[in-house]
């Protein structure tokens, strides 16, 4: 593989620095290794100007991340402040009206929703995986494949809508109320499928294979050997695809609007409408004004701190794959 | 049957794999299937006339937007993304603190919530630049959204360039610069491209980021600061009214197929690559 290949070399750079003489491989990728290395021939102008123009290009990602946090956090923190941060926070009710500004319902709304995909979707995905990993022939694995891979295509609008027309209607028909948390655990189960299927296969076929084979050799069976050793090796690939699927599912705004509901206040059942947080944004965003329209603001910072949370942890996992 | 007797739990692991496997295909199946078979009747030609009104629920004029939001929207994400996995490839140091940094700053964006960026756009664009609901406004937000994915998928396209290339251009005496731009380069272009439509479907599937930046207006803009509505926000609008449900399905089978070839397009490019490379 090219990719394993690379990473050699690139080890390789790392130890020419402190010894010269590490051999043909790592001299050849000492040339590779930018303006490290001896310069191949003097710098001319624009050699300079470009590497100017690529730091800067490099750098753009960097200041898109520190706008994003100084317009949220300028515009969503005084409304916080101005409100009170706790009955902003803990607040259960949200009546803009009159100027009431509670959005625990909606955090409260955006936790369910997620945990509820999470049950729908981790396992469903993660069998999947371990099925397209290690029980698929070969010729269903290039038709199944693909197949997942489209449905992270899909755009979340269609999603919504093919909740909204087809597993709203039966789940009223089954329990009273379509639009509720079931419904939209569903849905949102169904989008963060890919995400986990994909991310879990890859971890599960980067297990190296003699772990497989040590366990047939003591006797295990196909499916113990699989679930037993290959499964718990990948303990940690498969942990970073949940919590990628839980950063969707928190995040997800539109499938959700067209399925939850979005009835403001605290569920006390599972077939109750609920509101999230990016649900909240959406539908009052557009006549909001003054404080009202800053409590949105509030509510988006609410949401970002998650988001940043859950972006930390995954990348936590992700350090604890490499090491 | 014997099976089942010897080893009921290897059996029981088996048909929930399976079972699983059935699952996952059931519902690409179901939606695939629901979406066509109730959409494919009412693709009209009304539905792709110039001009939007009530009756005849067009979809051009979305469509349309679609395009220039996506040209817009890779024009101005596009040269940043590449340059700066070029810079993170070919420049930087091992071990320099700013790759680190990029590299931070990438993975937050892509994890930011579409709806985020949406409001961040409004904030800055929309309000605080004075550009109003606009094509412009929603371009600059979407352009930020797929900037990581084209700094990852350029990145990972330039790793793949064997070093040899790039031994062999230095060999012959040719500059750091000389070597990215016409050795380098021109072999990643199909990984860096199939990363660029995969950017091209995001686009053409959003919506939470276009509605308080870009707008509604279902029209064809006169210029870039005119309120203009894409294909998925028109998917969007046509459901939230209820009134044009056939249409809606409709529109939903053209998006699909819109978005279906798209990424179907860049998974053909991609596995070229990594098959030219073996």
């Amino acid at each position: 593989m090219t990719g394993q290949h690379y990473n050699k070399t690139s080890n390789a750079r790392g130890a020419a620095s402190v010894s010269p003489a590490a051999g043909g491989h790592a001299a050849a990728g000492k040339h590779a290794a930018a303006s490290s290395a001896p310069r191949v021939r003097r710098a001319g102008l624009a050699d300079t100007i470009m590497y100017a123009v690529f730091l800067i290009a490099a750098l753009i990602s960097v200041i898109c991340v520190l706008l994003i946090c100084l317009f949220l956090f300028a515009n969503g923190l005084p409304p916080i402040i101005k409100i009170g941060a706790l009955e902003f926070l803990t607040g259960l009710v949200w009546k803009p009206a009159s100027g009431i500004y509670g959005i625990a319902p909606m955090i409260i709304g955006s936790l369910y929703v997620t945990a509820g995909a999470m049950l729908a979707g981790v396992p469903a995905g993660v069998l999947t995986a371990v099925f397209l990993a290690g029980f698929c022939p070969d010729r269903l694995h290039r038709l199944l494949s693909p197949a997942v891979s489209l449905l992270a295509g899909i755009p979340s609008v269609v999603y919504g809508f093919f909740g909204l027309v087809l597993i709203v209607p039966i789940m009223q028909s089954l329990f009273g109320t379509g639009k509720n948390i079931f419904t939209a655990s569903i849905l949102l189960g169904i989008m963060i499928l890919p995400t986990v299927v994909s991310v879990s296969e890859t971890a599960l076929r980067a297990v190296p294979d003699n772990y497989y084979e040590g366990a047939l050799a003591l006797g295990a069976t196909h499916e113990y050997a699989f679930f037993f050793t290959v499964l718990p090796a990948a303990k940690s690939g498969v942990t970073a695809a949940i919590i990628l699927g839980v950063g969707r599912s928190i995040g997800e705004t539109m499938a959700v609007i067209m399925v939850a509901g979005n009835q403001p206040a605290i569920p006390d059942s599972i077939f109750k409408g609920v509101r999230t947080m990016t649900a909240n944004i959406v539908l009052e965003m557009g006549y909001a004004a003054d404080l009202h329209r800053e409590a949105l603001i509030g509510t988006a910072v609410v949401l970002f701190v998650f988001i940043l949370v859950i972006n930390l942890l995954f990348s936590i996992v992700k350090r604890g794959m490499k090491a | 049957m014997k099976n089942i007797l010897r080893d009921p739990l290897s059996f029981f692991l088996r048909v929930l794999v399976y079972a699983a496997a059935v699952l996952t295909s059931a519902v690409i199946v179901c939606i695939l299937g629901y979406i066509f078979v109730k959409g494919v009747p009412h693709i009209t030609p009304s539905l792709f006339e110039w001009k939007y009104n009530s009756t005849n629920v067009s979809l051009m004029p979305a469509f349309i937007n679609t395009l220039i939001m996506t040209a817009l929207a890779l024009l101005l994400a596009g040269p940043p993304g590449v340059f700066s996995a070029i810079f993170m490839t070919e420049y930087a140091r091992r071990g320099n603190r700013i790759i680190s940094v990029v590299r931070i700053a990438a993975e937050t964006l892509s994890g930011i919530p579409s709806i985020v960026y949406g409001l961040f756009g409004s904030l800055l664009f929309v309000v605080y630049l004075h550009w109003g609901y606009s094509i412009l406004a929603g371009a600059f937000t979407l352009a930020i959204m797929i900037l990581p994915l084209i700094m990852r998928t350029s990145e990972e396209a330039l790793l793949a360039v064997s070093d040899s290339f790039r031994e062999g251009s230095f060999g012959l005496g040719a500059g750091r610069l000389r070597t990215v731009f016409l050795i380098v380069l021109p072999a990643a272009v199909p990984g860096i491209l199939a990363g660029i439509i995969l950017a091209v479907g995001r686009v053409v599937g959003e919506t939470a980021a276009l509605i308080f930046t870009a707008g509604t207006v279902a029209r064809i803009p006169a210029d870039l600061f005119s309120s203009a509505r894409t294909l998925s926000v028109h998917m969007y609008s046509l459901s939230n009214e209820g009134l044009y449900i056939n249409q809606a399905y409709a529109t939903a089978v053209v998006l699909l197929l819109l978005v279906v070839a798209i990424n179907t397009f860049s998974q053909a490019l991609a596995g070229r690559i990594t098959k030219t490379e073996l």
